[in-house]
């Protein structure tokens, strides 16, 4: 059957046909590749300029370059917190396909701490996608070559230098420094906030505490650019251009390294804190709270160990003492009172009280009773400084009254933030009638004002205040606020000075006042009663200040205090403000030492050690070759 | 082999072969710029392009070796290969092995084969066999025939799913009855049946990432990292090479990766970045080439059989070509088909060249077969 099908086939109509098929078949395929064609030309022709940029966008990328982060120098160029290159693991998760399975081999090549891990997994979480996440940082060099030799097993994994802040001194500086640790999310939403994501883009730290978050600005610089080629992975193939950034100034402190070390080891085992200042300029050579802490600890990330010991420590570490501490000032602002009331007209030069030891309101029962069993005796405005009368100033306050002292200790800068630069500032408290109203709902009783007379009930302060007070009662009304910047150090070494801060001064309006009131704080160093007279006995300089005893623990109407008896934690703290060479002042100082004691004996032999400290290091002109020899 | 000495002095050493020169010659080129564009596309991979030089070479030595048997074997052959090639397709649906999520492979223990290449060729085989046993053009019971046998392995192939090889089998059957003279009228209807089925695929045959991606090719960057990314990279590769191109190894598309398959079923966008669009028409020059060489022959040959077996050899190679190019410059969808003798990779080569060995065959011994 086949076979004769095929017989009657008409084998050239058959052939013709399918010629007819093939030529619009071949027809077709041509007018299809010119559709192809056609595509291909409004690709790579109408569509170039668009795609060409396109691929480029794909190829060129432009990164962020962190700025250095500006150094920080003492007042006499040491320097205080440097940078230094550190290697750290980093794992880009999002480029890792099995990280539980990466982290183990890790650990087979260095040493991870469970530790890190967890803190590894906790980045984990809260990071920008295909932002590198550290896992071990601080890489020695032994690391870095293992890591280098097996790179290529480890995709996703890098090992990436960078420079990380160093705080050579430590504890000593923790307190006025602060210290930089990794931008976390918070930081993150404030930089948005303030319109500086791209200044940040490829910032590490920030600062978190201390001078490094005051002056975050100065120090941090701004952004460079760098263009670069790279591959898919984000790999940088060859760099094309660079825009470099504008590193962060580099900035001079008013801190003097050495009386601060100096600080530091006379406060040893204490808790306190001392202030130094420059009267004249409100600049804060010293600023020191014991005890301190390593703020290196932050730099890399703190482990949760060693955090939760700082934060759940008695002696509370992590506080700044110096600005944060808030001290019932007690008889340190009898200068000040005394100011007021002369100026005030409430006494006189002359007037005198007779104090046996007790102060009485009529038809009040209560007793406030002298530091001195006894009493003082007659006791006018110089020696009630000198000696540190309290009735005097019962009675003094009680003249004056609670509206009056209020707004003239506001004046002094109490109750408020003295603005010195750091964040960790605390404002403390001046108490006032309204102040009681909408802290307990209660009204002002007299009773209230008797004991603000000598710095106590709800009076409170921070050392910073006291300092801040004490310059202003030197400088005549003058307020310099406290700074610890200084300036801008040049690449040539020199200095270029910030300008002096100042706020509204004291309106003195007669200057004999006040030359009564700083006489007296003279005669608390050198007159025959003076109530640091033996802690300043023989001091080559003259000096001026004011000792203070705050009672931590009320006693009884009619008990006697006794130190040893009651628990450490409620022993009095111990004051002491002062201003050198009395003539011609330089410095000031405050001390403050928690549950030491009396003012006198405790915190004033402070005070001397850090006053001779200071003036011997002046005086003797030839000692400063030995310590050009040292360094 | 037996020869009668009609006209000995006509016949040529390639022809006494069985090498049509022409073609080897649009193969040969189109192989060497396939080679060049690969070393580029592998990132100068020395390893790959051995790989790829010997299965070249296997291919072309398959090419030979096919090109000996006479157009009668092939035509005797068809219903056998025709029956094996479904029953393996059945067989892969019920047994086969996984790759890359689709069921394709066959295991015999010593090789593993994939049964939807023997079809490739099985089906216009076939479908040539069945309408050239009748007259030309075919009357339409023939043709529904013939439809039938071309879409039972193509449902089975699309099922694996291998959506690419289904259109290629689909395609090769379907070019033998169009050439066979199937009626202009009956055209028109079939096309609109085939417009009224596509809804019926969509929603009852076609898998999730097959609809995936006919949605990502209608509108790429509605998904650009994710399924658009290929097709977005690869214009992007194709549009930034402009006129001249960016020049061999210097396509930043390719070379810094972000180009993905670019060696494999992209490899042509690596070809449009470096060479442009001046290399472009080279290349749709040398396809063309070949499709009209192919064309040539077919329509020289002594029977029937041989014609639209060459003539659906010849279009179905030029699908390949059409297919790869729309789909890399996102005129069509994105299915598995590989640019012809370009893209690196193994199975489909040799089929391909097994095809071009039956179109040597039809080409160099049809002098031998009697009328």
């Amino acid at each position: 059957m086949h076979r004769k099908r095929q017989a009657i086939r008409d084998h050239s109509a058959e052939a013709n046909l399918f010629a007819r098929r093939a030529t619009i078949a071949f027809i077709i395929v041509t007018a299809m590749l010119g559709i192809v064609l056609n595509n291909l030309y409004s690709l790579q022709v109408t569509q170039h300029d668009d795609y060409q940029t396109r691929s480029n966008g794909n190829r060129i990328k432009v990164l962020p370059v962190a700025p250095n982060r500006g150094l920080i120098y003492d007042r006499n160029g040491v320097l205080l917190a440097e940078n230094r290159p550190v290697f750290s693991l980093e794992v880009i998760p999002e480029k890792v396909n099995d990280i539980d399975e990466t982290l183990a081999r890790i650990t087979t090549l260095m040493d991870i701490t469970d530790d890190e891990i967890k803190r590894f997994q906790k980045n984990l979480k809260g990071t920008r996608r295909f932002k590198p996440i550290v896992l071990r940082t601080e890489l020695s060099e032994e690391e870095v070559a293992i890591f280098s030799a097996s790179k290529h097993k480890f995709k996703g994994v890098q090992i990436e230098a960078r420079l990380a802040r160093h705080y050579p001194y430590a504890e000593t500086l923790t307190h006025v420094l602060g210290y930089v640790a990794r931008i976390n999310k918070r930081d993150l939403q404030k930089i948005v906030e303030a319109g500086q994501e791209d200044n940040y883009a490829a910032t590490y730290d920030i600062g978190k505490l201390g001078i490094e978050k005051y002056h975050e600005e100065l120090l941090h610089g701004e952004v460079g650019y760098q263009q670069v080629e790279v591959n898919n992975q984000g790999r940088i193939i060859r760099v094309l251009n660079v825009e470099p950034p504008t590193p962060g100034k580099d900035i001079v402190l008013n801190i003097d390294l050495s009386l601060q070390q100096e600080a530091q080891r006379i406060l040893e085992g204490t808790r306190g804190a001392v202030v130094i200042s420059e009267v004249k300029t409100g600049g804060v050579l010293a600023l020191y709270s014991n005890p301190g802490y390593d703020p290196n600890l932050f730099v890399h990330g703190i482990s949760s160990k060693n955090y939760s010991a700082l934060l759940n420590s008695p002696n509370r570490p992590l506080i700044n003492r110096a600005t944060q501490g808030q001290y019932s000032p007690a008889s340190t602002i009898k200068p000040h009172l005394a100011l007021l009331g002369l100026e005030d007209g409430a006494v006189t030069e002359d007037y005198t009280i007779k104090d046996n030891g007790r102060y009485r309101l009529p038809n009040v029962d209560h007793v406030w009773r002298d530091w001195k069993r006894w009493g003082h005796g007659e006791v006018d405005i110089a020696k009630a400084i000198e000696v540190s009368c309290d009735t005097y100033y019962y009675d003094l306050a009680y003249n004056l009254g609670i509206d009056k002292i209020s707004e003239a200790m506001r004046n002094f800068g109490f109750g408020d933030y003295t603005g010195i630069d750091l964040y960790e500032e605390s404002d403390a408290n001046m108490p006032s009638r309204g102040w009681k109203r909408a802290r307990f709902n209660q009204p002002w009783y007299i009773g209230d004002t008797i004991p603000v007379g000598i710095g106590q009930s709800f009076w409170t302060a921070t050392p910073i205040q006291l300092t801040h007070s004490i310059n202003t009662l030197v400088n005549r009304g003058e307020r310099y606020i406290p700074q610890i910047i200084r300036g801008y150090r040049n690449l040539d070494g020199t200095d270029d000075l910030i300008p002096l801060k100042t706020s509204r001064p004291i309106q003195i309006n007669d200057e004999k006042n006040l030359d009564i009131v700083l006489n007296a704080m003279h005669d608390v160093v050198h007159g025959e009663e003076g109530t640091a007279r033996f802690a300043f006995a023989d001091t080559p300089y003259e000096s001026a200040g004011k000792t203070g005893t705050a009672q931590l623990f009320t006693v009884g109407q009619d008990e006697k205090y006794n130190a040893d008896e009651v628990d450490e934690r409620l022993r009095d703290n111990a004051l002491y403000v002062g201003f050198a060479p009395f003539d011609n002042p330089e410095i000031s100082i405050t001390v403050v030492l928690e549950n030491a004691g009396g003012g006198s004996s405790n915190a004033a032999p402070v005070a001397r050690k850090l006053m001779d400290f200071y003036f011997r290091d002046r005086r003797f002109e030839t000692a400063s070759i030995d310590s050009e020899l040292d360094e | 082999m037996k020869r009668t000495a009609i006209t000995p002095d006509k016949i040529s050493f390639l022809q006494r072969i069985h090498v049509d020169g022409w073609l080897l010659l649009g193969l040969l080129v189109l192989s060497g710029v396939g080679l060049v564009t690969l070393y580029s596309a592998s990132g100068q991979d020395m390893a790959q392009m051995e790989r790829q030089f010997t299965r070249l070479g296997l291919s072309f030595v398959v090419m030979a070796i096919l090109a000996q048997l006479p157009p009668g074997f092939y035509r005797r052959l068809s219903p056998f290969a025709f029956a094996v090639g479904l029953l393996m397709l059945v067989a892969v649906l019920l047994f086969g092995d996984m790759g890359k999520g689709a069921q394709r492979w066959l295991d015999f223990g010593f090789i593993r084969f994939q049964p939807s290449e023997l079809m490739k060729l099985a089906v216009p085989m076939m479908v040539a066999w069945y309408i050239s046993k009748h007259t030309l053009p075919p009357r339409t019971h023939h043709i529904a025939l013939g439809f039938t046998m071309v879409v039972v392995p193509t449902v089975l192939i699309a099922k694996q799913p291998d959506l690419g090889t289904s259109l290629l089998i689909a395609s090769s059957g379907v070019f033998a009855i169009f050439l066979a003279g199937m009626s202009w009228r009956l055209i028109s209807l079939v096309g609109a049946l085939i417009g009224a089925f596509a809804p019926i695929m969509w929603f009852f045959l076609m898998k999730d990432y097959q609809k995936q991606r006919v949605l990502t090719f209608l509108n790429p960057e509605s998904d650009p990292l994710g399924s658009g990314y290929h097709i977005i990279q690869s214009q992007i590769a194709i549009g930034s090479g402009g006129v001249e191109g960016k020049g061999w190894l210097q396509g930043t598309q390719s070379q810094l990766e972000f180009l993905p398959e670019r060696h494999t079923d992209f490899i042509f966008s690596v070809f449009s970045e470096e060479f442009g669009l001046t290399g472009v028409m080279v290349l749709l020059a040398i396809y063309l080439y070949i499709i009209l060489r192919g064309l040539i022959i077919s329509s020289r040959a002594q029977d029937a059989f041989s014609k639209l077996l060459g003539g659906s050899i010849t279009l179905t190679f030029f699908v390949y070509v059409f297919v790869n190019m729309g789909m890399v410059s996102g005129l069509l969808p994105v299915v598995g088909v590989p640019l012809p003798l370009v893209s690196y990779g193994g199975t489909s080569m040799v089929t391909l060249m097994a095809g071009f060995g039956i179109l040597m065959s039809i080409a160099t011994q049809k002098r031998l077969i009697s009328r």
